[in-house]
């Protein structure tokens, strides 16, 4: 109990402290740029606690999750084919260098105009610029198989579908995560960017509008919902991650001791 | 039912050509007890893996009850010198053991059963729920055992199995895969560097040269069929037939010098 409250502490320093000096080096401000903290707070209450929850902040988030879900399934899927595969990788690589080196966002007019303005060019966005972190640590994951594991499965006859779950996905699922955690911060991004073009709804769009609007403190607090739910995403990454990698994180926690 | 037919495996790679194993011939018998042992880097290891399937040989073949081996064979077991490296992670000592039962598509109610009897066999009633790397060596290796006993071989193959365990946990496993072997009927081939330990466990012990490998002598053990490490090694036939292996391998390594 004592260990978690230190724990809490010590991870609640340093917010706190940059929030009490944002508070007070703004308490007095004049600078319409720069309004005071308790301003922005109230607009940030005003904001984004009605209507704007449902009509701006449900959209953003649902289609940055569908955007990260088909992300994840594509490039696990496409990485295990050209991990097991060394013909594939042979072929595809360059390509997949070449693909992973183009910015996302400067893809976004060119997705326009295949797939128009709407949810579908905004989920698309996220799609191609998560998909690259995933696909490329999952080649990776999949290419280190175990050879003594692998002989195990061959002679206990544990194939196909089986050997796919047990034995591929789990061997690879430590440089996957890695490679999932990457993209998560890329989808944050390209949400935002996605949402800055030709949009009606979503985050991106309200902070682009209440600039264009000079309604700075909401401007503001659209900012720090962003890095709020941020937060808020990769701690509930944390808690995926401490499921799924139990035993990695229990053999390094064996390893480290002396 | 197990037979090694001029068996040679040459590897071919980076321009060197290496014979590991140059011509082999031997059989073994229904539920027969046999040990290989040879001077190291003769290719013991080569040998089984010829057997087992994993690894086609150059030339000659292994069968099993009269079919040649191409592929890993039904009804064969393997248990791995790397116990740490043959066990999954992220599977817990159960699952580890059934993983090959759900592959072949045995019920549930079935695999329970086999799992559980096979863990009480190896004197590991109590850590079901365990992940392997929780366990200490000679553990992990007994689950191992457990696992190639709930697959319900009719050849079990062992690669040197007790190589990395300290001496105390090695002669309980000795005597542990004297008891199996005797309840299950199976036809084992056990490989070790060891000549006390073959001696100790096997009907028959099968002495190799050093690489080219071939079979120096095939000598029966004539000790009493109860074994146990206080008698049995300190019968004067077991120091003889330990003394005769010795010189054996002592002369197949000045034969291969020459």
């Amino acid at each position: 109990m004592t260990s978690a409250l230190r724990r809490a502490a010590a991870l609640l320093t340093v917010p706190v402290l940059l929030v009490a000096l944002w508070w007070y080096s703004s308490a007095n401000s004049t600078d319409f740029y720069r309004p005071p903290l308790s301003r922005i707070l109230v607009a940030f209450r005003e904001t984004w606690f009605g209507a704007r929850l449902a009509d701006d902040v449900l959209p953003s988030l649902t289609r940055l999750l569908l955007g990260y879900a088909a992300a994840l399934l594509l490039g696990v899927a496409v990485g295990v084919a050209v991990g097991t595969s060394y013909r594939l990788r042979a072929l595809v690589e360059p390509i997949l260098e070449f693909l992973r080196a183009i910015p996302p966002p400067v893809l976004v007019p060119i997705i326009m105009l295949v797939a128009g303005i709407g949810d579908l060019m905004k989920v698309i966005v996220i799609v191609s610029g998560c998909v690259w972190p995933i696909l490329l640590n999952t080649v990776e994951g999949v290419r280190n198989v175990d050879e003594i594991l692998a002989d195990t499965c061959r002679s206990y006859r544990v194939r196909g579908m089986a050997r796919l779950r047990h034995l591929v996905l789990r061997s690879a699922s430590p440089q996957i995560v890695t490679g999932a955690r990457q993209a998560l911060s890329i989808g944050i991004i390209l949400m935002v960017i996605s949402e800055m073009f030709a949009a009606s709804s979503g985050l991106g769009f309200t902070v682009v509008q209440f600039q264009r609007g000079f309604a700075i403190p909401q401007m503001w607090s659209g900012v720090l919902l962003l890095g709020l739910l941020g937060v808020l995403l990769s701690l509930l990454f944390r808690l995926a991650e401490r499921r799924i990698l139990r035993w990695y994180h229990g053999i390094r926690a064996i390893e480290r001791e002396p | 039912m197990l037979e090694v037919n001029a068996l040679r495996k040459v590897y071919d790679g980076h321009g060197r050509r290496v014979e590991a194993i140059a011509d082999l011939t031997f059989s073994v018998g229904e539920g027969e007890f046999a040990c290989v042992v040879g001077p190291s880097g003769c290719g013991k290891t080569t040998l089984l893996k010829c057997i087992a399937g994993l690894l086609a040989p150059t030339s000659g073949e292994a069968r099993i009850d009269g079919t040649p081996v191409t592929g890993p064979p039904t009804g064969l077991a393997v248990v791995f010198q790397e116990y740490g490296r043959s066990l999954f992670p992220w599977l817990r000592a159960r699952d580890n053991v059934e993983l090959p039962l759900r592959a072949a598509g045995l019920p549930r109610r079935t695999r329970h059963g086999l799992v559980e009897e096979a863990l009480r066999a190896v004197g590991l009633g109590d850590v079901h729920g365990a992940y392997p790397w929780q366990l200490s060596g000679g553990m992990q290796q007994r689950v191992a055992i457990a696992r190639a006993i709930a697959y319900g071989p009719r050849v079990l193959l062992m690669d040197e199995p007790f190589a990395a365990v300290d001496a105390q946990t090695r002669a309980d496993l000795e005597d542990l895969i004297r008891s199996v072997w005797q309840r299950l009927g199976v036809t084992l081939l056990f490989v070790t560097h060891d000549i006390d330990e073959s001696v100790y466990l096997g009907q028959r012990v099968i002495v190799l040269s050093a690489a080219p490998t071939r079979v120096a002598e095939d000598i029966a053990i004539d000790l009493p069929a109860a074994r146990d490490q206080l008698t049995t090694r300190g019968d004067p036939r077991f120091a003889e037939l330990r003394g005769q292996i010795y010189a054996q391998i002592q002369k197949a390594k000045h034969g291969s010098t020459r």
